[in-house]
Order: structure tokens, then C-alpha cells, then sequence
């Protein structure tokens, strides 16, 4: 019924379209030319004074009308219902709203509760037929009144345009309501923590235990969440990770885009890509069960103890993760430097090695770093190979052969599994989101400033 | 004239190019006479830019290209097995239609090539070599005050002077020149065809040019090129007063082209 109502209103909507073209057309004896607008824009003119109304207003009344039924239906109930306490009457409410339109009610249902649902029930129906009807005369007289409008002086493109300009607006303050929104409850949930357990000692502490703070004599006690160890586990790993990547990586997009020959490139530009299509979950029992194990043997062999979950393990597999990123975007960039500044260093008796050295990496410098950034973040994010390969301890240690730990697996351990939404230590995850948050943020910043001031222009 | 009794810098003697199993060139022979400017002309696509590229070996980017016949500069074959590419290109520098200055400082892209070639041995050294090719590009004067600011900032011709500055910056033999001025104004053609008279003194010049009238007024020897073919090749005066052939005639007239 309701998408009916919508069928026809977009119909409407598309006779309208045509209807206002055609007016248009018309009232100049079909030469366009006299006309400030074209006739397509009359005809979305028209169109949108036929949709947008009549759409709004089926939009409001859906939003609307759960509130406006229990309302009516609650005022009309008799007076021993209205006496009850709020909660049960929640439960009253949502036990004719389920007898009426078919659900499981929490009892045998009581005559008022029958009445209340085939209330609900009439009233719903009564809401669909007038909702059908208000809209549909509003979709009429939006076309009727569109259509007056049409005449060749009539700035239709302006104000279809300045439509769109607002339509446009409204995405992308969509866009960012939503990331302000998910910044401001990180705040919120951080501060709750941040009333149990001081910033100093959450910042600057260094020891990091939040599941023996779930008993009550412990509660924000000294020292249980302290973030230092956590961050530089995040730390170490990143390291590592980047150590592995940027070099791998930068040396595979110079070689693709400088030295393989076309043919080469066609088949590995696709096949290292592919390894961005692995899941991070694959990986991390390749890093777990494999890569492990074989650092472990290595280690005692050379006399080294080597934990079985190490952070070389994560950090090396997270690296060879992160190697597509970094060699797919520097080769875009590396291959996007023209070929006439490669003609032109060639041309002064450069050799291969110095042109690239000189001149063609310096020009996609911004680009790289730009590469480099992205792949960080990756790493200060990535989870599932963490979980899996590096281990839960919270260490404070250099050592990439002891098991570390890093802010995303804290993050996941701390919310995994049945939770109070107010201990101490499943808020501590929401203060972790929000300096990661913060980390990341701070680097992008970083980023933009370092890439703005090295850019090397060759346009 | 006394020029024509100079020794010719570069022969090519039946030079044919391929692009793949397209033939952009059929058997040219030409000699390039030393500390002369010598102008190729020609209609669009008929292979001047082909020809100056096989003289310091720049079609060796290309895939699929390939060049036979002969080549010499000095003597020596320019493809012989064991030519070194860097250090021909050394000796014969370019400069290119589109100015293409790299994306750095001006003095860098003057310096750039005296560095990859070692040829100072000290920051003043280098400071003295990068003034004297701005001042041979006729750009010094103009740059004086900002040499550390980003040479893709400059006007058009004056990019097109800063690669100039930065091809002679190397000391080369050869300069080929691939329609230089196509981009400038009439002031900066005028300064680039006055800095080519002076650049005769030190190097041996070779200029692509669609102006019939730069051609007359800058070189000494002029080539004809049409479909790959060279046509016609003598001394300037006689090419353009007197030409030996009829389709040099009408492209020379602008009866085609
Ligand atoms: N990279 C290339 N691949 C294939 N064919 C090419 C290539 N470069 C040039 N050609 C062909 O070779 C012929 C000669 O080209 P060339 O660039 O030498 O002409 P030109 O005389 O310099 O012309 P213009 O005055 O327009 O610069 C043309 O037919 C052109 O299509
Ligand atoms: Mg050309």
C-alpha cells in the first residue's frame, strides 16, 4: 500500500515532468529559443512542485505516526490503564499494538487490550486512506500550481538549480552530521569513563589490566588502566608493519611503472592487488599458524626466546598486507609524472637510476607520502591479525619477539561478550576510540601539511 | 661562404626509422655541419622530430622503435654496440617543443645536469656555471633575484630559456632544438633566436622549426623534409631563394602544408 502510494506519486511526478516540458514548448509555438529556460527545466519545474510537497509530507506522517497512534489510542483507553505506571503502560501499548497487527503478546489479552488493538488496527487504516488522499491533492495542486507558473520569462533552470544546490547540500551535511555524531558519543562515553578513571593515570600510566577492575574493590584502582602499553604495542606493530611495506612496496611500484615492460605490468599490477582482496581474517591465521611458528624456530635456533604470539609475527603479516596500498597508489602517482620530464631528464644524460632518483620520484613525492599516510592508518587500525597473532598481554616492551598488544584488540576484548554499559572498563574502550581517533586525525593533519609543503608542481 | 669548408659534426648516411611497422623515415642522408645551425623544415609528421631523436638516441624510449643505417658523430657510430647512451646525450643535449622544466628551483634545474655529471667540484663552481648558462639563455637577468623559486613558476618562454640554460649547462656538442619556440610570443622567439645566433660560437646547432622566416633568418644550412623523405638540404640562401626542387618550392611559398 505504501510503496502503491509511492509508485503513483513518482508517476505523478513523471507526468508532471512531461506536462510542464510540453506547456512550455507550447506557449512559445514550439521555439525554444523564446524561452528564458529550457523546456526540460519547465518540466522538472513542475515535477518537483508535483513530488517534493506530497513525498514530504507521506515522509512526516511516517515518521509521525507510531507517536500520534499511541497517543489516540491511550487517551481513548479507560481510565484503569491510564493509571498504571508508565512502563506497564508501555507494555500495554505494545501488546495491542501486537495483537492488532499480528505479534506475541506477554498475556492472554484482556477486553480493553482487544479494543485498544482493533483501535490501532481502524486507526491505522483511517491514517492510510487519508495520508493516500492528502498526498495525492497535494501532488495535484503542486502540479496545477507548477504548471500556472510555466511562461517564457519564467526562470525555471534558477530554480530548478538552486533545488539541486540544496538537494546537494543536504548529502553532504548528511555525510558529515553523521561523522560529528559518532565524534560526539566517543566524547560522551569517554568522559562517562573519564569520571571513573583520572586522564593523567589513563594517558600516563603504565599499567594496563582492565579486567581485574571488574571487582568492586577495584573499580578505577590505580594503575589498572593505564594506555601506555597499549599504544606502544599499536606502536611497535605499526613499525614493524611500515618497515615491511614502504620499502617492498615503493621498490614494486618503481619497478611496475619504470621497468617491467607493458606485458609484465598487465599481469602484476592485477596480481599484487589481489592482495588487497585477501580478508584480514586469512591473513591473520596465516600470521598465527605459519608465520609464528616459523619465527619461533628461527629464534631458538639463534638462541633467542621468541614468544609463540610475537609482535614481529603481526607486524610482518599486517605489513605484507599493507604492500598493495603503498605499490598500487605510488605507481598511480609515479606513472602520473609526465613523460616529458623522464624525456627531459634522459635528455641531459641521465641515467635511469638518476632520473628516477631525481626527478621522477621527487615530482610523486606528495603522492607517496600521501600512500605511506593511508597505509599507516591502516595499520594503526587493523585488528583481526593483532587478535590473532600478537597476543592480549598488555606488555610495556621494544622487544618485537614478546607478545604486545594494541588499541584495537583492546578495544574488542574490552566489548566482546555480555557487558554493563557503565563499568569502568567497557567505557575505557570508548576513551581508547577516542585518542585512536585523535592519533589519526592528528596525522592526516600531518600529512596534508607535509605533502603541501614538498609538493613538487609539474603542471 | 667560408662555413661551407667546415668538417660536418654528425653524418647520417640511408637512416631509416620504424615505428612498429610504421617507416617514418626513408633513407636520409645529411651532414651536420660543426658550430653551424643547421633547420629542419617541413610539413606535420614528416619526420623532423623522428630525425632529431635518432641524433642522440631519445627514440630509444619509444618501444618499437628502431633506426638503421648509419649514424656518426665525430666518426663515431652514434649506435655502435659499445656507445654509451648517458654519455652521448651528454654530448648532444636537447631541447624540447614543450617546455619542460622540472619541478624543482630554478637553480636546481640548471645544476641538475653539471651534478649527474660531476663536472664541479665545488658549490662555487657550481654557483658560477649555473649563472653563465642563465646568462647565455638570456634569462639571467630576469631570474637574478629568485633562482631558489620553483622553475614551473616562469612565463612560458622564459621555461623554455631555463631548459635551454639547462642544456647548455652540460657543455654539449650538439644542441637539438625541437621547435622551441612554438609556444612563444614573439619577444621570447625573438630572444631564443638571437641566443641560437650567439650559441653558434660554442655548439653545433640543430633547430625544428614550422617559421619558414626564423628558419631563414637562424640557420646557415637548411633541410626539407616530406613524408619521411629528405627532399632538399643546402646552405639557407639557396634553399629559400632558389631551391632545387618544386615541392620545396611550395612548402617554402605556402602552397602546401
Ligand atoms: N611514438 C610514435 N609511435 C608511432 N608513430 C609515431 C611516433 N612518433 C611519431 N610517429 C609517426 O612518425 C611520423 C613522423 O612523426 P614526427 O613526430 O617525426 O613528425 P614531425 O615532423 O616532428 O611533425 P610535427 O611538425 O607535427 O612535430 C608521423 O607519421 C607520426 O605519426
Ligand atoms: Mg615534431
Amino acid at each position: 500500500m505504501n510503496l502503491l502510494l509511492l509508485a503513483v506519486l513518482l508517476a505523478l511526478a513523471g507526468a508532471a515532468y512531461l506536462l510542464g516540458r510540453r506547456r512550455a514548448t507550447k506557449l512559445v509555438g514550439g521555439d525554444p529559443r523564446a524561452l528564458h529556460s529550457r523546456p526540460t527545466y519547465h518540466g522538472y519545474y513542475v515535477a518537483l512542485w508535483c513530488g517534493l510537497p506530497a513525498l514530504a509530507l507521506v515522509l512526516v506522517w511516517w515518521l509521525a505516526q507510531p507517536q500520534v497512534l499511541d497517543r489516540v489510542v491511550l487517551a481513548e483507553a479507560p481510565a484503569s490503564v491510564q493509571q498504571l505506571p508508565p512502563e506497564r503502560v508501555d507494555l500495554f501499548l505494545r501488546d495491542a499494538r501486537s495483537l492488532a497487527y499480528g505479534g506475541v503478546t506477554s498475556g492472554t489479552p484482556t477486553p480493553e487490550l482487544e479494543r485498544a488493538a482493533e483501535r490501532f488496527r481502524s486507526l491505522q487504516t483511517a491514517g492510510r486512506v487519508g495520508l493516500s488522499a492528502a498526498a495525492l491533492s497535494l501532488a495535484v495542486a503542486g502540479l496545477t500550481w507548477g504548471r500556472r507558473r510555466v511562461s517564457p520569462e519564467f526562470r525555471a533552470r534558477n530554480a530548478v538549480e538552486r533545488s539541486l544546490d540544496v538537494f546537494l547540500v543536504s548529502c553532504s551535511t548528511v555525510a558529515i552530521l553523521t561523522t560529528i555524531g559518532i565524534v560526539l558519543s566517543l566524547i560522551f562515553e569517554a568522559a562517562r569513563f573519564f569520571a571513573l578513571v583520572s586522564p593523567t593515570e589513563f594517558l600516563f600510566g603504565t599499567q594496563w589490566s582492565p579486567q581485574t577492575a571488574l571487582r568492586a574493590d577495584q573499580v578505577g584502582s590505580s594503575g589498572a588502566f593505564g594506555a601506555i602499553p597499549v599504544f606502544a604495542g599499536t606502536l611497535v606493530i605499526t613499525i614493524i608493519a611500515m618497515a615491511v611495506a614502504v620499502p617492498v612496496g615503493l621498490m614494486a611500484a618503481i619497478y611496475l611503472s619504470e621497468y617491467a615492460r607493458s606485458s609484465a605490468r598487465a599481469v602484476l599490477k592485477p596480481v599484487l592487488e589481489v592482495l588487497a582482496g585477501v580478508p584480514t581474517v586469512v591473513y591473520g591465521f596465516f600470521a598465527a599458524l605459519t608465520v609464528g611458528p616459523v619465527i619461533r624456530g628461527i629464534g631458538n635456533t639463534v638462541g633467542l626466546d621468541v614468544a609463540s604470539e610475537s609482535a614481529l609475527g603481526a607486524g610482518l603479516v599486517m605489513g605484507i598486507m599493507i604492500i598493495p596500498f603503498v605499490s598500487s597508489l605510488s605507481d598511480d602517482v609515479i606513472s602520473a609524472v609526465p613523460q616529458a620530464m623522464r624525456d627531459g631528464a634522459l635528455g641531459l644524460g641521465s641515467t635511469k637510476s638518476e632520473m628516477i632518483k631525481r626527478v621522477v620520484l621527487p615530482a610523486a613525492l606528495h603522492g607517496i607520502v600521501g600512500a605511506v599516510l593511508l597505509a599507516v592508518s591502516r595499520a594503526i587500525g587493523e585488528t583481526m591479525i593483532v587478535v590473532m597473532a600478537a597476543g592480549l598481554a598488555a606488555n610495556l616492551t621494544a622487544n618485537p619477539l614478546e607478545a604486545v598488544t594494541t588499541v584495537t584488540v583492546q578495544i574488542v576484548t574490552l566489548l566482546v561478550g555480555d557487558q554493563e554499559f557503565d563499568s569502568a572498563k567497557t567505557l575505557a574502550a570508548f576513551a581508547l576510540g577516542l585518542v585512536l581517533f585523535f592519533v589519526t586525525l592528528v596525522l592526516n593533519v600531518i600529512a596534508l601539511r607535509v605533502v603541501r609543503r614538498y609538493r613538487e608542481q609539474y603542471e | 661562404m667560408a662555413l661551407a669548408s667546415t668538417l660536418p659534426k654528425i653524418v647520417a648516411r640511408d637512416v631509416d626509422c620504424f615505428y612498429g611497422d610504421k617507416q617514418a623515415l626513408f633513407c636520409v642522408n645529411l651532414d651536420i655541419s660543426e658550430k653551424q645551425v643547421t633547420a629542419l623544415i617541413g610539413p606535420s609528421g614528416c619526420g623532423k622530430s623522428t630525425f632529431l631523436r635518432c641524433l642522440n638516441r631519445m627514440n630509444d624510449v619509444i618501444d618499437g622503435c628502431r633506426v638503421t643505417g648509419k649514424l656518426e658523430l665525430d666518426a663515431e657510430d652514434i649506435y655502435g654496440p659499445d656507445v654509451d647512451v648517458v654519455k652521448l646525450r651528454a654530448r648532444v643535449g636537447m631541447v624540447f617543443q614543450k617546455p619542460n622544466p622540472f619541478p624543482k628551483s630554478i637553480y636546481e634545474n640548471v645544476a641538475y645536469g653539471p651534478r649527474i655529471h660531476g663536472l664541479v667540484s665545488n658549490r662555487g663552481e657550481l654557483d658560477e656555471l649555473v649563472e653563465w648558462s642563465l646568462e647565455k639563455a638570456g634569462l639571467l637577468g630576469e631570474v637574478k633575484d629568485r633562482l631558489q623559486e620553483p622553475g614551473t613558476g616562469l612565463s612560458g618562454g622564459q621555461q623554455q630559456r631555463l631548459c635551454i640554460a639547462r642544456a647548455i649547462a652540460v657543455s654539449p656538442e650538439v644542441i637539438l632544438m625541437d621547435e622551441p619556440c612554438s609556444a612563444l610570443d614573439p619577444i621570447a622567439t625573438a630572444k631564443i633566436e638571437e641566443l641560437t645566433d650567439e650559441l653558434r660560437e660554442n655548439f653545433t646547432n640543430v633547430i625544428v622549426t614550422h617559421n619558414m622566416q626564423q628558419a631563414a633568418r637562424v640557420s646557415q644550412r637548411t633541410a626539407f623534409f616530406h613524408l619521411g623523405i629528405l627532399v632538399e638540404e643546402g646552405e639557407t640562401g639557396k634553399i629559400f631563394t632558389n631551391p632545387g626542387n618544386e615541392r620545396t618550392q611550395d612548402y617554402i611559398t605556402g602552397r602546401f602544408g
